[in-house]
């Protein structure tokens, strides 16, 4: 492992961390890239910014939302004491929110009148189409056709809450054709439109500001936890696709060494079966550019890329974060993973043991709980990241259990 | 500028002095390599230059072509789906060289199938193969050092994308490592959709003068004869890529069996091209 006096530094200038990150994109986006950048800069040195986004956190999303103690499942696993950061209970079901408050914000600092967004999974679009209505800017959401297929609900709520949803035919119709859509979009209408990117990943200064709009998890872990133990958790455990649950949740403890961190990939029917059977972009893939930035991808041999598999919509991206790949490098984060399978069995054991029904995502770090809190001692204080509410998720989780709905 | 002087003695710089001898604009046509299959295409690139093309761009195809519309995107999955790769792209390029030395070939794509081959290999087995220059469209300059410096060092070019979005304070930073010729992309979108006004594009090759020696082509958006003729009048070349593109994927699609359709396209290219040669006649 690289020793490094500070983790939390990054990204430089261009915005890489080590060698991954960057600005990979065509030059009718550059200048913009850059206008966005310099407006993000301004709007986090001014207070008013920051105090209407906190604002919106509190009043609106319903933050700060509980660390909590799950004790049935402590008691069921017999280690570990582990917490929830109950992430799942924001207004619309997930952490995505935090993130979409503080990009339209931005968006309408900048003056920009259109609001353009990708979602596979459809939370991120929810979000986004949320303060779209909230703040009257018309939203046009960008979503594969096998993506529609398979989430029907939150199509259904991105019209009720007035956003467009336009279908995705190319490529495989998943997520990462969703982003290239969306990018052609912008590229089509730099004037007056912004892109709100989901996840951690896309050109900088994307990956670094919806890191620090997701750093309110890990910020207010830490003051709970102070609360709660009088001290520092011991283990932080968060699922990735793109990254951003994980890196709001790790980010604030990076230079805490005491502090360890593990980030859950999805490895779908398994990451030995190859790529094209999983979603894990550290475990099974390797360095390459996409959407804007160098990071881990799924890719073949040519460069070319692959579809991912996932049971969780939200986690079936060929890529992830560029940070992530860089705090995999360095070694400071575990990248980890779990199965479709795994998934399934600890959404129900949290349905059962605690009453609450976790998104698939989520499913995937408490699968990771489950594998490590019996090994671990009374007094080792772990968090998982419950990043979303898994009512979305019941009619695939039916299907895969053998029930019609 | 030294990257310049390695490169002044090139295809592309021969060809755009032959071109200004003659007193006319040059026609750029852009084709996906493997498109629809391997033979198909080779007989497609070979037949250019007899058909009136004067440079070729080469795709690269990929498959998350971002700034590319529905017809390039098409054409870069048959490609794939038919087993295209960037070796098999530098085997065309080498099958094309065996019958002409002269007509430059840029290879044009996105920068992670060279990623995945590495930089320095793809630049020597490039070179090798006989091409002059390289279009990367999700490398602006901010990311030179990835392949646009080690390119010029390895004697190929890189052709800079310019855009109606490239403000005055970026133009010298765009300009700074350019080499071979500069393309204007007319509009802000992608390629194989809107096109932009004679007036929009006069003034924009006006205005890249000011900044650069080098040729300016000119594409995105140009689709017939007339629209070719219509920026050669004020560029030093027009690119044509959907249009024919297109043409091939619809003789294709109505049946049409290989060499009928190759001829077809040929036969476009060569009405894109008497437009280009009459249009400052």
């Amino acid at each position: 492992m690289t020793k490094l006096n500070t983790y939390r530094s990054g990204p430089d200038e261009r915005g890489h961390f080590g060698i991954f990150g960057g600005r990979f994109v065509a030059e009718t986006l550059m200048p913009l890239i850059l206008e966005v950048e310099k407006a993000y800069r301004e709007a986090r040195a001014d207070p008013a910014f920051e105090g209407e986004m906190r604002q919106q956190l509190k009043q609106y999303v319903g933050r700060p939302n509980p660390l909590y103690y799950a004790e049935r499942l402590t008691g069921q696993l017999g280690g570990a004491k582990i917490y929830f950061k109950r992430e799942e209970l924001n207004h619309t079901g997930a952490h995505k929110i935090n993130n979409c408050i503080g990009q339209i914000l931005l968006a309408r600092r900048m003056g920009k009148t259109r609001i353009i967004a990708e979602t596979g999974a459809g939370q991120h679009g929810v979000a986004t189409a949320t303060v779209c209505a909230l703040y009257n800017m018309p939203c046009v959401i960008y979503m594969g056709e096998t993506d529609i297929a398979r989430q029907q609900p939150n199509v259904f709520r991105m019209k009720l809450l007035g956003a467009e949803v336009r279908p995705v035919t190319s490529g495989s119709g998943t997520l990462k054709d969703a982003m290239n859509e969306a990018l052609r979009d912008w590229v089509t209408n730099v004037a007056d439109t912004f892109y709100i990117i989901g996840t951690a990943a896309g050109p900088h200064p994307y990956p670094a500001m919806v890191r620090d709009f997701q750093s309110v998890i890990g910020d207010e872990v830490r003051t709970q936890m102070q609360e709660l133990e009088g001290r520092l958790p011991d283990s932080l455990v968060a699922c990735v696709g793109g990254g951003s649950n994980a890196i709001g949740l790790f980010h604030p403890f990076l230079d805490d060494s005491t502090v360890q961190m593990i980030g859950v990939e999805a490895a779908g029917r398994g990451i030995e079966k190859g790529p094209l059977d999983h979603a894990a972009s550290i475990n099974g893939g390797r360095p390459g550019v996409l959407h804007g930035n160098r990071t881990y991808l799924l890719q073949d041999e040519d460069g070319q890329i692959l579809e991912g598999h996932s049971i969780s919509a939200g986690l079936d991206y060929p890529g992830i974060g560029p940070e992530h790949s860089w705090l995999h490098d360095v070694g400071r984060v575990e990248y980890a993973y779990a199965t479709d399978q795994e998934a399934l069995d600890a959404f129900q054991l949290c349905a059962r043991t605690e009453g609450i029904i976790p998104a698939l995502e989520s499913a995937h770090g408490l699968a990771e709980v489950i594998k490590r809190a019996p090994k671990l001692p009374k007094d080792h204080l772990m968090v998982l990241c419950l990043s979303g509410r898994g009512d979305k998720d019941i009619f695939s989780v039916a299907k895969h259990l053998g029930v019609e709905l | 500028m030294k990257s310049a002087d390695v490169l002044a003695e090139g295809r592309i710089a021969r060809r755009f002095a032959a071109l200004k001898a003659e007193g006319r604009a040059g026609l750029v046509t852009f084709i996906t390599a493997g498109d629809p299959d391997p033979t198909v295409s080779q007989a497609v690139l070979n037949g250019l230059p007899a058909a009136g093309a004067d440079l070729i761009e080469l795709g690269m195809p990929f498959t998350d072509p971002m700034a590319d519309g529905p017809a390039i995107q098409a054409s870069s999955l048959r490609a794939l789906k038919a087993g295209m790769t960037v070796r098999k792209t530098l085997e065309m390029v080498r099958g094309f060289r065996k019958q002409d030395a002269d007509t430059p070939i840029i290879l044009m794509g996105y920068f992670n199938p060279i990623h995945a081959y590495g930089v320095e290999p793809f630049l020597a087995d490039a070179r090798a193969a006989g091409v002059d220059g390289l279009i990367v469209v999700d490398l602006p300059p901010e990311e030179d050092e990835e392949l646009c410096i080690p390119a010029l060092q390895a004697g190929v070019s890189f052709v800079r994308l310019t855009t109606p979005t490239t403000d005055e304070a970026r133009m010298p930073m765009v300009m700074r490592n350019t080499s071979g010729f500069v393309y204007y992309v007319s509009i802000a979108g992608i390629t194989g959709t809107a096109s932009a006004s004679n007036t929009a594009i006069d003034a924009a090759v006006a205005r890249l003068k000011r900044h650069t020696d080098l040729p300016v082509a000119v594409g995105f958006g140009i689709k017939t004869p007339d629209q070719a003729a219509e920026v050669a009048r004020v560029a030093d070349a027009a690119v044509v890529g959907s249009a024919i593109v297109t043409r091939l994927a619809d003789s294709l699609a109505a049946g049409v069996d290989g060499a009928a359709a190759v001829e077809d396209v040929l036969g476009f290219v060569g009405e894109l091209a008497k437009g280009v040669r009459a249009a400052r006649g």
